[in-house]
């Protein structure tokens, strides 16, 4: 048979594809949004792109918290008689398509009044009125489209969010400026000695040095600030020679205006902040969808279900949550605080807190901890704690999470400038008493000259620029960095410290191995077909794995919470579980996760389950080796030791066990050994190493939602690039050293203008721009080049 | 007196204007988001097709 791929999400549609007007569909859900879409003449939807859909959620109970009043109070951003406006994150939208859905709401929904997509943050602005509709329902009707929004507690204070906008003003201040001044200094520039030109020169004058000063005041003050912090902290850094050479050419025009002695440098001095301004808005711009600095907040729930002493259920905000209060966590859903359990048979994912990739158990009177997902059916719990002071979110008390890594880290513009700006101060007072002796009317011109030309523009636009391409070219090969300082941090490490799960394990897909006698045909079909209605987390992996096989209705099936299946057809009674239970004579303690099989009381052997590697892992391990020491960091058991030793080369060191809190001290004392650590991680439980790292890459299967705390986001298809990307940064140093030689050059010949004290303004207007605009070209085309060898 | 003077005024005061321009237009926001307007722009070609009950019912509102 041959397998289609659904018309709505594209996936493979298997061997029972659902047909519906001659499209084959993956499941009853792609089918139905098809259905909305085509009863709604939308199915422009499709022609737009192929296959652009999401399979649509079971969503049940989920989103009843969204008919509080409180809770819709914080979401919305407008609420205004009957008009209330939400902005919501939707992590699926990625192409036309989604545009195009989104912003036809209103024919879905007639109390949609508009709906507005920004694609760079993946965010809908949805206008409805309240009358004839409600919050609930367009999350629902959006979940039911496959748009589901992502909804969490770090919603729950950010209804408006303030937009910084002032890079821009700034911008626009100096591009107004610096386009005025020079054209108003055009007569200047010919020296024509035209007698009308004469005349109004002082005018022309006043005009630019008006023109001047909210460029110098407005545009130009962080470089002031920043050179005065600099000071301050006794760092010299590459604002203090730019914030010096701002000055000197403002005040030296200012004076030479003043009495007439000249034009002044108006037009290079807005030039070189425009220019400045450019390079840091450039580097500015970064991917606004994704979020690097996630704590607990982006993880959890915003609302949970309370029972009061009545047995009524009511949804309540997380941070409500007192000491006593009895709780109802459904399945799926992320336990928020630390407590007891009470009711129902708890199966725990805390694959997000401790690594460990499979699920847990808990008997009724068991803790549980915040952090763990339930994956087998409702429970009740009892609060122990409130939110804040639950284990989890006190990791997020650590002094790691307030530290700046910026701070401590003297980037290579700064290293360079302290040199720069010692010896151009020295050159400009040799110069200057040199001129005292020879020619003192020359000396105070001589002594500006110096540091206007000295002015590291070129200097200081080199690494932005660099930076700011490579970051670009990262983020469309999957690979997301926070900012600039992070790929020169990266060029530096010497340590390579992986976590294990979820890192160089995928979490998708693992693998068993069987061990013991061969089943029979029959006995195939019944392990197959039992594992098939059994919703426990190995069945469902090992049903993945095995080959496919008949569908057939059991005769009998019963599943024991806790042990095992056990399944009936014709003459073969199977049971499949712990070793216990399929009564396996010998149980020695493993440490591997197993999973026994016995037919008709005879025991027949056990499947192993295995990690599944990443792919590329060892390739990558290996190119690291020559480089980097290398570590895995593991929250597992040692039970996939050997495996590993097989797999990584021999001088990885290979630790295990390890807490959150552990990760974070055995990389705080590999840092106070002088180690520059890059810290590879994944889940809640890597969020303090992550933190504490020099570099902290997540690994994500989707960027767009689960990301612990971190300076950089690769996808996990990405993964075996790593070593690319590292050698790119190292390569993306040297383009910024050998432009840094590039604007020394210049400013040689520049000095030499200046030194024998002859530097005209037309001088000034060619050169600064000149050596500017070169460096860029320069350094945009060495990244592309760069860009072109990772691809 | 000169002609000069009208000259830059004019050009001075345009400048200004198309400076305050600018300045309204970042305030709306209109910088915030660069890539969807123009896809947006582009939905405008779809094919329209005689409207059904459906879709009558939905426009009322």
């Amino acid at each position: 048979m041959e397998n289609k791929t659904c018309f709505h999400c594209g996936d493979d549609c298997g061997s029972h594809p659902i047909t519906f007007q001659d499209k084959s569909f993956c499941c009853n859900g792609c089918k139905t949004v098809f259905e909305i879409f085509n009863e709604n003449d939308l199915t422009c939807y499709y022609d737009l792109q192929n296959s652009p859909g999401a399979i649509p959620k079971e969503i049940e109970g989920k989103y009843d918290f969204l008919s509080q009043e409180n809770i819709i109070e914080k979401l919305t951003e407008f609420r205004d008689g009957s008009v209330e406006i939400a902005t919501l994150y939707i992590p699926h939208i990625h192409c036309s398509s989604c545009i195009w859905i989104l912003e036809n709401l209103n024919k879905l929904n007639p109390g949609i009044s508009d709906s507005q997509v920004n694609f760079g943050k993946k965010t809908v602005r949805v206008t409805y009125n309240s009358d004839t509709t409600n919050l609930k329902a367009v999350v629902l009707l959006l979940s039911a489209i496959g748009y589901e929004p992502y909804i969490s507690l770090d919603d729950f204070n950010s209804g408006k969010k303030h937009i910084n906008r002032s890079l821009i003003y700034k911008l626009g201040v100096a591009a107004f400026g610096f386009g005025n001044i020079m054209f108003l200094s055009f007569p200047e520039y010919f020296e024509v000695n035209e007698f009308w030109l004469e005349q109004y020169k002082p005018l022309f004058r006043w005009l630019m040095f008006a023109m001047s000063l909210p460029i110098v005041f407005y545009s130009a003050q962080d470089y002031f600030i920043s050179a005065y912090k600099g000071l301050k902290a006794k760092i010299l850094n590459i604002d203090v020679p730019i914030a010096l050479g701002v000055s000197v050419l403002f005040i030296r025009s200012t004076v030479e205006i003043t009495f007439d002695m000249g034009s002044g440098f108006f037009d290079s001095l807005a030039g070189l902040i425009f220019f400045l301004l450019t390079g840091k808005f450039f580097q500015q711009k970064t991917y606004e969808f994704l979020s690097f600095e996630r704590d607990y907040k982006s993880y959890f729930p915003i609302a949970i279900t309370k029972i009061d002493k009545d047995g009524n259920e009511n949804s309540i905000q997380v941070y409500d949550i007192e000491k006593g209060d009895r709780i109802l966590i459904r399945n799926e859903e992320l336990i928020p605080i630390d407590g007891i359990l009470i009711n129902g048979k708890a199966k725990l994912d805390y694959s997000f807190v401790t690594g460990e990739s499979q699920t847990v158990s808990k008997q009724s009177g068991d803790k549980l901890f915040a952090g763990g997902k339930q994956t087998n059916g409702v429970i009740e719990m009892e609060a122990l704690k409130s939110v804040e002071q639950s284990y989890l979110t006190q990791l997020w008390s650590n002094d790691v999470f307030n530290k700046n890594k910026e701070d401590g880290f003297t980037n290579i513009t700064n290293t360079i400038s302290k040199h720069f700006t010692i010896a151009i101060l020295t050159i400009a007072f040799i110069a200057t008493s040199f001129w005292l002796f020879v020619d003192s009317s020359k000396a105070m011109n001589v002594f500006t000259a110096v540091l206007i030309i000295a002015c590291p523009c070129a200097i200081a636009l080199s690494a932005p620029f660099t930076f700011g391409n490579l970051l670009r070219i990262f983020g469309k090969q999957k690979f997301y960095v926070k900012n600039a300082s992070v790929i020169e941090q990266l060029a530096q490490i010497n340590t390579v410290i992986f976590d294990k799960t979820g890192t160089i394990t995928s979490n998708k897909d693992s693998s068993a191995e069987y061990d013991g006698e061969l089943l029979s045909d029959s006995e195939n079909i019944v392990l197959k077909n039992s594992l098939r209605g059994s919703n426990h987390p190995l069945s469902r992996t090992l049903y993945t794995i095995l080959e496919e096989n008949n569908i057939v209705t059991l005769d009998t099936f019963e599943e024991h919470i806790g042990k095992g299946i056990e399944a009936k057809h014709n003459a073969v009674n199977m049971k499949i579980g712990s070793a216990s239970f399929v009564g396996n004579p010998n149980t020695s303690a493993l440490l591997n996760t197993t999973v026994h099989v016995s037919s008709n009381n005879i025991y027949k052997g056990k499947f192993t389950f295995y990690n599944s590697y990443r792919k590329g892992v060892s390739k990558l391990f290996n190119q690291l080796k020559k480089h980097f020491d290398l570590v895995i960091l593991s929250g597992d058991n040692e039970g996939e030791l050997e495996n590993l030793k097989k797999l990584l080369p021999a001088k990885t060191k290979l630790i295990f066990n390890q807490k959150p809190e552990d990760k974070l001290e055995f990389i705080k004392y590999h840092q106070s050994e002088g180690a520059k650590v890059l810290m590879i991680g994944d889940g809640l439980n890597d969020a303090g190493a992550l933190a504490q790292s020099d570099v902290g890459i997540a690994i994500s299967e989707d960027v767009n939602v689960f990301s612990p705390a971190c300076d950089a986001i690769l996808d996990a298809s990405k993964f075996k690039q790593l070593y690319s990307y590292i050698q790119a940064s190292k390569s993306a140093i040297k383009i910024i050293k050998w432009s840094f030689v590039l604007s020394f050059f210049y400013n040689i010949i520049g000095l030499y203008f200046a030194i024998t004290g002859q530097l005209e303004p037309v001088v000034a207007a060619i050169l600064m721009p000149l050596s500017s605009i070169s460096i860029v070209i320069f350094t945009t085309i060495a990244t592309n080049f760069l860009g072109k060898k990772l691809e | 007196m000169s002609v000069i003077y009208i000259l830059l005024t004019v050009s001075v005061v345009i400048g200004v204007a198309f400076f305050v321009i600018f300045i309204m237009a970042v305030k709306s926001g209109q910088y915030d988001d660069d890539y969807t307007p123009s896809v947006r722009m582009l939905f405008e070609d779809e094919l329209v097709k005689e409207p059904t009950n459906t879709s009558k019912q939905t426009k009322t509102d």
